[in-house]
């Protein structure tokens, strides 16, 4: 019997967010086709994770095994490797996470096989001749439903839009050595080297982010952003205008071609709200948008706003922040 | 040095997308287009290296024929000569582009010889497929890597630095090979005015793509559903900070 077949990531020994809701998605999938779940991971595979993978419903894990095959392993190395268990197998559908590494894999994937590959999905459901799926566009804006006619359907996870939940029953796993035979040229793309981002609260995961954009004026503009994420341990995010400015580094972008973050609380100060920004944003429990302009999109669409000048308003903040602090 | 930078032509929306009546694209009869960020600094990463090691810079657009707007704004920036795929849809599905501009490298290859490096945007702003260049590259048989920020040339190899979540990973690549690049590897340019002059002069070869089915066939877009919620006015300036502080407290930061 075919199966659905998903590829998962188990960085620091546990089972990834994205993957869990990748395996939402397929276990949806399996059920509906009457088929079995199975899992495929880089070797080794943590027995916690096995573990997991059985509360999700996959009865049988792919654990791929090969010297090249680590942390630091080339994309298309480790789509041949999964080709190579797609030949043995014949799933009806592959699917993975639009993780950093899952987006890539993929991608190699549908070249290696020439297949179609949908990416970023939110849903994907058999059809007569072939499957419909959804998936995000534009960053997140909006959605495209789609056909997808393939022998065997390739698609990605958008990350966070599926909610994650283990299968009503659990499997018993049986775990499974697949050992591909890669050439030497697939491995030219390993990473040689690592840099990590030096110190600070890391923007993606900030509790708080105080983001200038047009509106903070200048480079020096975003001392006073900077003060205020020292004083609640939060970090300095920005538009486009500011990165293309030069008052900010790329890596503070919030947006579709930025980061996303989904802090407590986000302070959009001087920002007009384009929704190639908002995406980035919408995510955040609440937002306080400071603008002089009260038909800003930013101001419509807060939760709470300051219509007026930032330069006024923010070193008032400041102060009730000390005070406050004592 | 030959380098061959792609790009698509989408629209430039504000701060909401309309969708056409029957859902079947964007309404885009008041807007301007654009290129996604990623590949403009693809644009601005092939003007650079080309001016830097002597040599040539081609930019391919797969759209409309009103896509040559797209190319004349690279050529505004610097970049030589422009190529158009021209076709009757809006857009093709990424296989299908990918296979046209693999057809159309081979053919500019046999022209003029090899590009020694063939840049693409990480994903394209509207469809975000995350997987043009890729095809590409595997159908040449050319080492590509992803979501790069930084990249150098020396002779026959290239060091591109991969942006991932906590920082970079560096990997080495022998030329002739393939980048996907990411916004913030460099700042583009602003076209100056002669650069724009010469655009506008500038001959756009034409190069009709084969048509092929992808396997991915749109069938409608949809806006997810939004709850709008009131704004709270907290104030016009100063008078707003105890309120906003009333908020950090709320949150649990103060
Ligand atoms: C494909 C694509 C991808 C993109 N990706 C991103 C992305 O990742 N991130 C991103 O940010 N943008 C992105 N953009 C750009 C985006 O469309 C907007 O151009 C950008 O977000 C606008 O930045 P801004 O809000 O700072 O500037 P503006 O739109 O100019 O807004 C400035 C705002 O500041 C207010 N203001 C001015 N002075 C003051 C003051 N003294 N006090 C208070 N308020 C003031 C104004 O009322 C205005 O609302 C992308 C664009 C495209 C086409
Ligand atoms: N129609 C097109 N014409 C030229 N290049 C394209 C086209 N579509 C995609 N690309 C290139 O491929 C990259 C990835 O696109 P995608 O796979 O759609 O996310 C884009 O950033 C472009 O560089």
């Amino acid at each position: 019997m075919t199966t659905v077949l998903t590829l998962i990531e188990h960085p620091d020994g546990t089972l990834a967010r994205t993957s869990r809701e990748a395996l939402t998605l397929a276990r949806q999938l399996a059920d509906h086709a009457g088929q079995p779940l199975h899992a495929a991971a880089l070797a080794p595979v943590p027995d916690e994770v096995v573990k997991e993978l059985g509360e999700f419903g996959a009865s049988v894990v792919h654990a791929i095994e090969h010297p090249e095959l680590d942390a630091d392993a080339a994309a298309p190395a480790i789509a041949e490797a999964l080709r190579q268990l797609l030949d043995e197998l014949t799933p009806s559908a592959v699917l993975g996470s639009a993780s950093d590494r899952g987006t890539a894999v993929f991608a190699h994937l549908a070249a290696r096989t020439d297949l179609p590959l949908a990416a970023n999905c939110t849903a994907i459901t058999p059809v007569e001749a072939g499957w419909e799926i959804t998936r995000i566009r534009w960053g997140g804006v909006l959605y495209e439903d789609a056909h997808l006619d393939a022998p065997t359907a390739l698609a990605t996870v958008a990350p966070h839009q599926v909610v994650a939940a283990a299968a009503s029953m659990p499997a018993t796993v049986e775990l499974r050595v697949h050992a591909p035979v890669l050439d030497d040229d697939l491995h030219v793309t390993r990473s040689v080297d690592r840099e990590e981002l030096s110190g600070g609260v890391s923007l993606a995961t900030a509790p708080v982010v105080f983001a200038g954009g047009r509106g903070m004026g200048s480079a020096e503009g975003f001392a006073i952003l900077e003060e205020l994420a020292g004083l609640l341990g939060g970090a300095v995010g920005c538009s486009r205008v500011a990165t293309n400015a030069g008052w900010r580094a790329h890596n503070d972008q919030v947006g579709q071609t930025g980061t996303r973050v989904a802090p407590d609380l986000y302070i959009a100060c001087g920002i007009s709200g384009a929704t190639q920004h908002w995406v980035g944003c919408m995510n955040a429990k609440r937002i306080l948008s400071i603008n002089t302009d009260p038909e800003a999109p930013m101001v419509t669409r807060a939760d709470d706003a300051v219509v007026g000048d930032l330069h006024d308003f923010l070193p008032a903040l400041v102060a009730e922040i000390k005070a406050r602090q004592g | 040095m030959r380098i061959l930078v792609c790009v698509k032509r989408v629209p430039s929306p504000g701060a909401k997308i309309t969708l056409t009546e029957d859902g079947s694209g964007i309404d885009t009869r008041h807007l301007g287009f654009t290129i996604s960020p990623h590949e403009e600094c693809a644009v601005e990463e092939a003007v650079q290296l080309a001016a830097a090691h002597g040599g040539t810079s081609t930019v391919l657009t797969l759209g409309p024929p009103t896509a040559e707007e797209q190319l004349r704004n690279a050529i505004a920036m610097g970049i030589d000569h422009g190529v158009l795929l021209p076709i009757d849809a809006d857009e093709w599905d990424p296989r299908a582009v990918a296979g046209a501009i693999t057809d159309a490298v081979r053919t500019l290859e046999d022209e003029d010889g090899p590009f020694d490096l063939l840049l693409f945007g990480n994903e394209s702003a509207d469809a975000g497929n995350f997987q043009v260049g890729v095809r590409v590259a595997h159908a040449l048989g050319r080492a590509i890597v992803d979501g790069v920020k930084g990249a150098e040339v020396t002779d026959g190899e290239v060091r591109a630095r991969r942006s991932i979540p906590d920082g970079f990973t560096v990997h080495t690549l022998p030329t002739p090979a393939v980048l996907a690049v990411k916004e913030g590897i460099n700042l583009p340019r602003y076209p100056a005015m002669r650069g724009r002059l010469a655009a506008k002069k500038a001959a756009i070869r034409q190069l009709p793509p084969t048509p092929r089915d992808g396997g991915l066939r749109t069938l409608r877009l949809r806006a997810p559903q939004q709850e709008q919620t009131p704004t709270r006015i907290l104030g016009s300036g100063a008078d707003a900070a105890p309120a906003a502080a009333d908020i950090l407290e709320e949150v649990g930061l103060l």
